[in-house]
């Protein structure tokens, strides 16, 4: 839980403050600035695969102690 | 627990096959529209087919799951999958602010309105590991109900539902101000009957089947609204750049709206806005971050949405209506995936727009000027030349007025309302109508789909909070007086508030008054021959309409800007709502006292801030230590305080009006009033921590009940206590 709640928040605001710095990189291909590409669909990804791979886990781990619901 | 009458797979497939059957239709229908575009028929008709189709399809939903159960009305009876409850929730959530309003900001802002695609994502990771599957698990209808139960009572209950009303209520009210603004476009009314018409298209759906229908009607919205949202970019994208996936090609935009800006300043057909000198009407790169909001704001709204999110009862309501816990998680990263569809294709379409305007509209002949942009400089919506434009003439007479104007349309000489951005595009761009009706059905889906889950939450939360738990409890001669006193307060704060004529000779208090008894007394010879189930659910609808109505009649008055709104309805919700439930959920040790002082406290100044801010700033600056908002870019104060003080004119105008210049540009710490949940949700949790310390803990069963919360498996806690 920790963990994703760091990976939240460098992904929600401390990448955000690097903003100047990573503008002057190109994405290769889409050919936006970095910094820029972050805000408007970089982080976004993270946080949905975050969600689905969250939800997974703690399943697995209310299984392991057998707090998980019936099937 | 309700008895499932197929397995959730099952389910799944049926639904599966129904919403494939739909989304086939939808699409024939644009086909249809776009043929007979070809054929001829006038736009005024094809826009009318747009709306009254797409009303139809949701009120023939919300017929047919109506119900009269009362698990199915609050809750939908817990058999919603996560795959279907997301698609629900994220129609929920996108409501008239995220389709028409952000992407009209991302044009006005660039780079500073990413803050808002941010926040409004990041706050699902907050509800899925924070909040949401312990809240399914308690097994609650609404989120008053939680605060009740574990805050030992009625009067968390009652402050719970105080926040829930406020800021649903400002929400609700923006969403239908939206509707209205399109209603009046698309089929030519005026706005505030226009109003009143999207009103009867929600309660439609709403009144009749609650939770249920609003939940299957949210299904097929979205599938109206993401459709009608990515058509325009796609078609765009592939005609620029032979690409249709826009989300891609959007970089390459970026680049040739650069280089567009610095061509139109070359030109001298705009001014850069620059360290020194920032006025209104100068062209802000749209790339560059903090030219807008200053790095705090920014940083600030990220934080205030994100944590909103997690407090908003109307999308915390929506996971309870999921087959179980597991599914509750699932669901929330199911509603994050739709909503990251429109959110990612937001800036993309903003992006397009802008394009468009500086290479159609900027630059151009004043006689080259399209006649689509009257229809909207009717309205008042577009303005050329520092005026309203409704007509050619009115706009050439405009422009002469300037000295020097050279003719042409200069960038400081454009401007266009935010909220019409996304409807306007596609004729910015050239497309046929069927796009424009196309994408005024999505934005009405988005509006409709909203305002219904916010009135539900409202209504519910007055029928279920109130009523059954707080009033019928009663016995008779309490209930009757408690009934009888609010129902003085109401018809007192009419008569008092409303002064004003009506219609034929009739004053308007008399008109509210007399109208709003009619549904009272519509139900009054079935009341008594009512059992209580169905009485709760009667109050619930009855209820429901009431609150329609005031919002409609309030948005008719043009309040204000919907993201505006909308920002302050998710501040008052952080500050209110986030520490108490967290703190409930993660910490044993949390006690009543502290809950309620924390939620009083928090709510508290946050309601200060925004309120003092906004309309009462002299006595802010006066009294309360406030000075002057700076420029992000400058850095200089956006306003003089001593001098706008000085002048009798606006120090004694109380309550502020919006063109008074201190209204919202004066606050503590250089704070936008947007962000007034920085400082309650800290002060919350602060006074929660402290008061928690010194007063007796919870009960050893209470404790236990908080253990139970943390495990999928087993009953809800709710039902385990009524066994």
């Amino acid at each position: 839980m920790l963990a994703h709640l760091a990976v939240w928040f460098f992904f929600g605001y401390v990448i955000h403050m690097f903003v100047g710095t990573l503008n002057q990189f190109t994405v290769p291909i889409l050919k936006f600035p970095l910094g820029f590409y972050m805000a408007a669909q970089g982080s976004l990804i993270v946080f949905v695969t975050m969600l689905f791979v969250f939800a997974w886990q703690q399943d697995r781990i209310d299984r392991e102690h057998g707090v998980a619901e019936d099937d | 627990m309700a008895t499932t009458r197929q397995t959730t797979a099952e389910f799944s497939k049926s639904l599966g096959r129904l919403y494939g059957i739909y989304t086939g239709g939808f699409v024939g229908f644009i086909l249809f529209i776009a043929v007979i575009e070809q054929l001829g028929v006038p736009n005024r008709i094809l826009g009318y087919l747009f709306v009254f189709f797409t009303l139809a399809i949701y009120a023939i939903i919300g017929i047919a799951t109506r119900t009269a159960e009362v698990s199915e009305y609050y809750v939908a009876g817990r058999r919603v999958p996560a795959f279907y409850n997301g698609m629900a929730t994220g129609a929920d959530w996108m409501s008239a602010a995220s389709f028409v309003g952000m992407a009209g900001t991302l044009f006005l802002l660039g780079y500073d309105g990413l803050a808002w695609v941010l926040g409004w994502t990041g706050g699902f990771v907050l509800v899925s590991i924070l909040v949401g599957p312990y809240l399914r698990k308690f097994g609650a209808y609404t989120v008053p109900d939680f605060l009740a139960f574990r805050y030992g009572g009625n009067f968390a209950r009652f402050l719970g539902v105080i926040v829930l009303v406020c800021c649903s209520f400002t929400y609700v009210t923006a969403q239908i101000f939206g509707t209205g603004i399109i209603a009046s476009r698309f089929l030519g009314m005026q706005f505030e009957i226009a109003v009143f018409v999207g009103l009867v298209g929600i309660l439609l759906c709403a009144m009749l089947g609650g939770m249920r229908a609003v939940t299957w009607t949210q299904i097929a919205q979205y599938i109206v609204l993401i459709v009608a949202y990515l058509v325009p970019i796609v078609i765009l994208s592939t005609q620029r750049y032979g690409i249709p996936i826009p989300e891609f090609t959007y970089g390459q935009v970026i680049a040739d709206i650069t280089a567009r800006e610095q061509q139109l300043v070359k030109d001298g057909l705009a001014i850069l806005c620059t360290k020194e000198s920032c006025p209104p009407g100068t062209l802000r790169p749209h790339i560059q971050p903090f030219m807008n909001y200053t790095a705090l704001n920014f940083f600030g709204i990220i934080f205030c949405m994100m944590v909103g999110t997690a407090s908003l009862p109307h999308i915390l309501m929506r996971y309870f209506t999921t087959p179980s816990v597991r599914e509750a998680r699932q669901s929330v990263a199911w509603s994050l995936l739709f909503i990251f569809l429109l959110y990612f294709s937001a800036p993309a379409y903003a992006a397009f727009s802008k394009l468009e305007v500086y290479t159609n509209i900027i630059g151009r002949g004043l006689a080259d000027i399209r006649p689509w942009l009257f229809t909207w400089g009717e309205l008042g919506l577009i303005q050329i030349c520092g005026k309203n434009a409704p007509n050619l003439d009115a706009v050439i007479a405009a422009c002469k007025a300037i000295p020097n104007h050279p003719g042409v349309l200069r960038f400081q000489d454009f401007v266009i309302n935010t909220d019409v951005i996304v409807l306007s595009t596609p004729e910015i761009a050239g497309l046929p109508y069927v796009i424009s009706g196309l994408v005024a059905a999505g934005g009405l889906a988005a509006a409709l789909s909203t305002a219904d889950g916010l009135l539900l939450a409202i209504a519910n939360a007055l029928s279920h909070d109130i009523y059954y738990k707080m009033i019928q409890p009663l016995r008779r001669a309490g209930r009757s007086t408690v009934i009888g006193v609010i129902l003085a307060l109401i018809v007192g704060s009419v008569i008092w508030f409303m002064p004003g004529p009506g219609a034929y000779g009739i004053e308007m208090r008399w008109w509210v008054l007399g109208l709003g008894l009619v549904p009272m007394l519509v139900i009054a010879p079935f009341w008594f021959g009512m059992n209580d189930v169905t009485k709760r659910l009667t109050v619930a609808r009855i209820l429901l309409l009431y609150v329609a109505a005031c919002s409609a009649a309030l948005a008719a008055t043009r309040p204000s800007d919907i993201l505006a709104m909308v920002g302050w309805a998710f501040s008052l919700a952080m500050a209110g709502n986030f520490p108490a439930i967290t703190m409930g959920i993660w910490w044993k040790r949390t006690t009543t006292t502290a809950a309620i002082c924390g939620i009083i406290a928090g709510w508290g100044i946050c309601l200060f801030y925004l309120v003092t801010t906004r309309y009462f700033p002299q006595f802010g600056v006066t009294y309360a230590g406030m000075s002057a908002l700076l420029n992000p870019e400058t850095g200089k104060a956006l306003v003089d305080v001593g001098k706008v003080m000085a002048d009798p004119q606006w120090m004694n105008q109380w309550p502020a009006l919006a063109t008074n210049p201190l209204a919202n540009r004066v606050g503590w710490f250089d704070l936008n009033n947007i962000n007034c949940g920085l400082l309650g949700m800290p002060l919350g949790f602060l006074v929660i921590w402290v008061v928690s310390l010194v007063t007796k803990p919870p009960s050893a069963e209470m404790m236990a009940f908080v253990d139970e919360i943390r495990k999928p498996r087993g009953k809800t806690v709710l039902e385990e206590k009524t066994a």
